[in-house]
């Protein structure tokens, strides 16, 4: 028995829409058998995983929380990959984007002005800009391979920020907890509705999301951004330069990652402490792959990823499963994904015995 | 052993009936085909007609979907090329199955029994190389040697395992005339020797000179089997292509007009480890003139298109001059503002993006000289997707691009349609200026003749024209003057009347290869 | 005193080198798996769960290695079957690895470990000052150095290490002259696997002798970065393996010592250091274009 591939002539648009629904049903098929590998009832360990967190308005809320710097990293990298630009730092730069937007509220504590938000959140898409400009530099002028550089600098960012917060930036009256003070009123992002703790970051977050799409799908810089990904000599015959290509893309992913970074922070935590992200960064790089690298695919998928984060919650709390599980689903996800992306571009064949094949074709 | 083959006498290989099909299309379908011992057996056939498909299934390359296969009288399956050559099949590939970061011996070795020392394969492959009149270094890395050295590994590498048969893919393709001469004598003293030979071709003069036999192929079928001594060239052109091809009309053209494009001594160091500088590069193109570039694959061509295109843009700004405008530093946008127009060879990747849409691609090489029509929005440059595609459609239209959807992806287009819109894409703009690498390069007869009369007719519309090629016979049929590149020199032109074929070998094979002397003469 | 420093660099760079090495051959075959970091700690919680459930630290290595060669066969299927992307392929493995492994780890978290042994030879460990060093290591350590003179023989003197970089530089010609380029590739992924998950037991039996999620800390990575600092060659590997674990070593002591200098500083030097090695060493473009496997990381589709 083998199994043959044969290109599709075109790209099949059914697969294509297909293909992330088909993950997720393998993904729960697989998940369920695993519950069943625990001791655990597949249905009711499922349910409590993928249902029961939609049922609240708490966890409604909780829901977007998660979704938000998701999707918003997850647009920025999409634009990487399309790109082929293979930025995985993103988790860095979040990190890097949370510092340089908390400047204002740890040095200036009794600053209190309307100003301060907007100036936190674009010093934080300037971070994190900035620290994706490293690999992205690099990559220019000493031809390093982005992926390792930006890899690496996720390490020294967070060592950079538990410095930040057990040292220099450590809140005096904190009873010696590794955190900051917690910042003034005037520096949180508010909420969206009354009905709970989701913040603006959401709005950010489908505004990017919506501009995205739009140019991928009708401006000439996204136009730019598929040539250079698929062919860089056809992107230079185009008169495209494959070097702002790498600029603009990761800059871009930077400063999403960086803005995320900040809005979790200013939106959600309220303060710096060593550990400000539940891995976003690389989650994400699924979020982008399970949306197909569409900005808006993207936002659906955020989704998705977030509930396995609240899912891994709940299960542990109510059937006593450890929450490293939604490790396990996010990694099972990517895989289905990636498999299943493979419908889109080939027929595949199973052949259990060759010459019955040529029969096949004779005919 | 004779040539001429009786009734009775057994041939090597038979096959009978032998069909491929890729999905539901049969690259070949049904083929019937018997070579003779010490038989040259030419196989004829248009790009596509299935010759490649046909000896890779003898090769052990590809399995067939049906047919069967005789070797010396029994029935048999070939399931690998290890198979193939323990029978007896040595094979030279068109696009050579060579590695290039491996040396000689390397190369040869990896077709060998795994159980003989390398050592020993270097020492035979020296004694092989030097008895065939095809003499290589075992020692050499493949990166370094020049096309014709490596279809010498190739064929090295097939006789070092004492073939009964050798199959060679166009292998005067890459060739100089004189460098194909050796190649023909070659073949011959394999001949004497009783082996035989597959020879694939569709040079219809060669295959009169050298074959015995010759199958024509034509999508797939066969059209014809004949002595091709026995033939003329109209005929077998004929079998091979069903309909009469149109010949290009030339009459009207006048290379008189002023000079539109102008390099003066341009020299470039070569980009990468593999590619060739250029030195002291000069030509100058009048309007209304077709200047061939001559030569080898890998002596510069890419190289010389890049300078010209401002893909790569060179340091000094006068050294290159557009409708006299110096636009050294200018990359290529800007000198498609100043009129000019170009086509790369590379079909998938360059000059198109396979998995685009036509429209997508129409767009690649004119997003900024066509930016009125094709962008509205300001800075925010929003595409105009329904002027795009109407233009494509257009081109469609009139370069008779054949193709499956209303505006299908560009790799699903056969080579020969792809290469006429890649082609009508320039000429819509009506350049004053087209610079073309390969244009006919792996394109069916009837697509080529539509391009070089388009190339033609641009031309006497008032345009100058380049064209890079290692088709000689295109040449001969389109260019009005003649240069050959030759490891990045390039020589003086020559007015086309005036040269021989076997003078433009003679500056093919240029100035560093030194045993066809007789050079100096052109030099100038 | 300096004799405890070098048995220490040792234990810090024998992973490094194990990984780098699997990583290198699968490299060599045009295959780039960005899934060490995820096949080593599959191979650590393994090795650990087995040593632990035999009491026998020498099983605990067989099922470090068997969890990294499963778990690589994930990316081969993926890669050479379905002819996915290798980089997100790659990035894929490290996500579910991590994950995985911190499931499958959970009971044994805070449990004491069980420390794989040196074996001392006898008469060689009496030379003196480097005697100790070299020839009273465990068994991981051997295996390293056996691992880098048995892959440069194979890769520069076997004609089966001369198919598998053929078919690292031009997949399509090795098709064509009857190399099974699937299956060669699949096996080099598969040995890539093994290593990696050997290096994963080091780290759970030798160098910090427990389990602790995501306890491979980004050395996967490093040692896809090892690979292009040693431009693909074994030997060179070894010298920059040994590198690393100097600066690794480096840090922890000058930590110790409180050279005023904070610690996530001194932390961060490894991957410091990893982004400076790389900068010098990809910075001449001309050597590393020569030397990178030319189909390293471009899908293949044979047709038959």
């Amino acid at each position: 028995m083998r199994l043959e591939l044969q290109k599709r002539a075109q790209v099949s648009t059914l697969f294509s829409i297909l293909s992330p629904l088909l993950a997720l049903a393998l993904t729960l098929v697989v998940g369920g058998i695993m519950f069943w590998a625990l001791g655990k009832s597949p249905t009711g360990a499922l349910y409590t995983f993928f249902v029961e967190p939609l049922l609240d308005v708490w966890s409604l809320h909780e829901l977007v929380i998660k979704a938000a710097p998701l999707i918003l990293i997850a647009v920025g990298l999409a634009i990487c990959y399309r790109s082929n630009n293979w930025n995985i730092g993103a988790e860095g730069q979040f990190t890097i984007g949370a510092i340089t937007g908390s400047i204002l509220p740890v040095l200036y504590p009794e600053w209190h002005s309307p100003m301060i938000l907007p100036l936190m959140l674009v010093m934080g898409m300037i971070g994190g800009a900035l620290y994706a400009g490293i690999p992205a530099f690099l990559k220019i002028r000493c031809n390093t391979n982005e992926i390792l550089t930006s890899l690496m600098l996720v390490y020294i960012a967070q060592l950079f920020l538990d410095w930040l917060v057990r040292g220099p930036w450590r809140d005096p009256q904190g009873y010696n907890f590794p955190q900051t003070k917690s910042f003034q009123v005037e520096a949180v992002l508010p909420e969206v509705l009354d009905s709970g703790r989701a913040h603006m970051g959401i709005v950010f977050t489908l505004l990017a999301a919506v501009l995205l799409w739009f140019m991928m799908r009708f401006m000439l810089k996204g136009f730019q951004v598929s040539v250079l990904g698929q062919s860089a000599r056809a992107g230079r015959f185009a008169g495209f330069s494959a070097k702002n290509m790498v600029w603009f893309s990761m800059l871009l992913s930077g400063a999403l990652a960086g803005l995320a970074g900040i809005s979790e922070v200013s939106g959600s935590i309220g303060h710096l402490q060593p550990t400000i992200s539940p891995g976003y960064g690389f989650t994400a790089i699924i979020v982008a792959f399970l949306g197909r690298l569409n900005p808006l695919g993207i936002v659906a998928s955020g989704f998705v990823l977030a509930l396995t984060y609240l899912g891994g919650e709940a299960a542990q709390l109510s059937i006593g499963i450890s929450d490293k599980v939604s490790r396990v689903f996010q990694g099972l996800i990517l895989f289905f994904v990636l498999s299943c992306d493979t419908l889109i571009h080939y027929r595949i064949r199973l052949i259990f015995n060759p010459s019955a094949a040529t029969a096949e074709a004779k005919n | 052993m004779t040539v001429s083959e009786g009734p009775e006498a057994k041939p090597l290989l038979s096959i009978r009936g032998l069909t491929k099909f890729f999905g539901s299309f049969a690259a070949c379908d049904s083929i019937d085909l018997d070579i003779g011992h010490g038989e040259i057996h030419a196989l004829l056939g248009e790009n596509g007609a299935g010759k490649s498909t046909l000896v890779k299934m003898l090769f052990g390359v590809l399995e067939p979907s049906a047919g069967s296969i005789s070797w010396d009288g029994a029935p048999v399956t070939i399931a690998s090329p290890g198979e193939a050559r323990q029978r007896g099949i040595g094979m030279v590939f068109q696009h050579f199955s060579l590695f290039e970061a491996l040396t000689v011996a390397e190369n040869i070795a990896l077709s060998l029994d795994a159980r003989i020392p390398l050592a020993k394969i270097a020492e035979e492959t020296a004694t092989v190389s030097k008895a065939y009149g095809l003499p290589l270094d075992p020692s050499a890395h493949v990166a370094d040697l020049s096309v014709g050295e490596r279809q010498r590994i190739e064929i090295v590498r097939a006789l070092l395992q004492n073939p009964k048969l050798i199959i060679l893919d166009e292998p005067t393709s890459v060739l100089t005339p004189q460098e194909a001469e050796r190649l023909f004598e070659t073949l011959m003293r394999l001949k004497a020797e009783g082996r035989s030979v597959l020879y694939i071709s569709h040079r219809l003069e060669e295959v009169r000179r050298i074959c015995d036999r010759a199958t024509v192929l034509r999508h797939g079928k066969v059209t014809g089997a004949c002595d091709p001594k026995r033939e003329t060239p109209a005929s077998l052109a004929r079998m091979m292509v069903g309909t009469e091809v149109a010949e290009v009309k030339r009459e009207g053209l006048a290379d008189t007009g002023e000079v539109l494009v102008e390099m003066k001594d341009v020299s470039v160091a070569p980009r990468t480890p593999f590619s060739v500088s250029l030195k002291d590069v000069s030509l100058k193109v009048r309007a209304g003139e077709v200047l061939a570039i001559a030569g080898v694959a890998g002596n510069g061509q890419s190289e010389l298109f890049d300078a010209l295109s401002g893909e790569y843009p060179i340091a000094d700004e006068g050294r290159i001059r557009l409708r006299g405008r110096a636009v050294g530093r200018l990359g290529i946008n800007g000198r498609r503002l100043v009129g000019a127009g170009f086509v790369p060879e590379e079909r998938h990747g360059h000059a198109a993006v396979p998995g685009l849409p036509l429209s997508d691609n129409l767009l690649l090489a004119r997003s900024r000289s066509d930016k009125k029509a094709f962008l509205s929005g300001g800075f925010l440059s929003v595409l105009r997707r329904d002027a795009i595609q109407s233009a494509a459609r257009r081109i469609c239209s009139v370069m008779d691009v054949r193709k499956s959807g209303e505006d299908p992806a560009a790799g699903s287009l056969s080579g020969g349609n792809l290469q006429k819109f890649i082609v009508g894409r320039e000429l819509d703009r009506q350049p004053s200026v087209l610079v073309i690498n390969q244009p006919t390069w792996g394109v069916d007869a009837g697509a080529a003749s539509r391009i070089r009369q388009a190339l033609i007719d641009l031309a006497k519309a008032g345009s100058a024209v380049i064209v890079i090629s290692q088709d000689l016979d295109e040449i001969f049929e389109i260019a009005t003057t003649i240069a050959v590149i030759s490891d990045g020199k390039l020589s003086a032109p020559y007015p086309a009347g005036d040269l021989s074929m076997e003078q433009i070998g003679l500056l093919m094979g240029g100035i560093h290869e030194s045993h066809f002397g007789g050079e100096a003469r052109y030099a100038s | 005193m300096f004799e405890a420093i070098l048995l220490t660099v040792i234990t810090a760079s024998t992973p490094l080198v194990i990984a780098a090495l699997g990583e290198l051959v699968a490299e060599r075959s045009g295959v780039l798996n960005l899934g060490v970091e995820g096949m080593m700690i599959m191979g650590a919680v393994s090795a650990f769960a087995a040593a632990q459930l035999t009491g026998s630290p020498y099983l605990g290595i067989l099922a470090g290695i068997a969890g990294g060669a499963l778990f690589s066969l994930l990316f081969g299927f993926l890669t050479l079957t379905l002819v996915a992307n290798q980089v997100a392929t790659g990035l894929a493995l490290t996500i579910l690895g991590l994950g995985l492994s911190g499931q499958l780890g959970e009971s044994f978290v805070g449990m004491p470990g069980i420390k794989l042994q040196p074996i001392v030879i006898p008469l060689l460990s009496d030379i003196p000052f480097f005697g100790l060093v070299l020839f009273a290591q465990d068994l991981i350590f051997y295996l390293s150095v056996a691992l880098v003179i048995g892959i440069s023989w194979f890769l520069f003197k076997s004609r089966a290490g001369l198919k598998l970089r053929a078919i690292g530089d031009n997949h399509g010609s090795a098709h064509a002259l009857g190399i099974n380029v699937v299956r060669v590739r699949y096996l080099a992924v598969l040995f890539g696997g093994a290593c990696a998950g050997l290096a994963g037991a080091q780290l759970s039996l030798v160098y910090t002798p427990q389990w602790v999620e995501n306890m491979s800390a980004g050395r996967g990575w490093i040692a896809l970065a090892l690979v292009v600092f040693a431009s693909w060659r074994p030997w060179r590997l070894l010298a920059g393996g040994y590198l690393f674990g100097a600066v690794t070593i480096g840090q922890l002591h000058a930590q110790a010592f409180g050279i005023g200098v904070p610690s996530q500083l001194l932390s961060a030097l490894p991957y410091a250091a990893t982004i400076v090695v790389l900068i010098i060493i990809s910075h001449n473009r001309r050597m590393t274009l020569i030397n990178t496997p030319a189909s390293l990381g471009k899908p293949f589709v044979p047709d038959r």
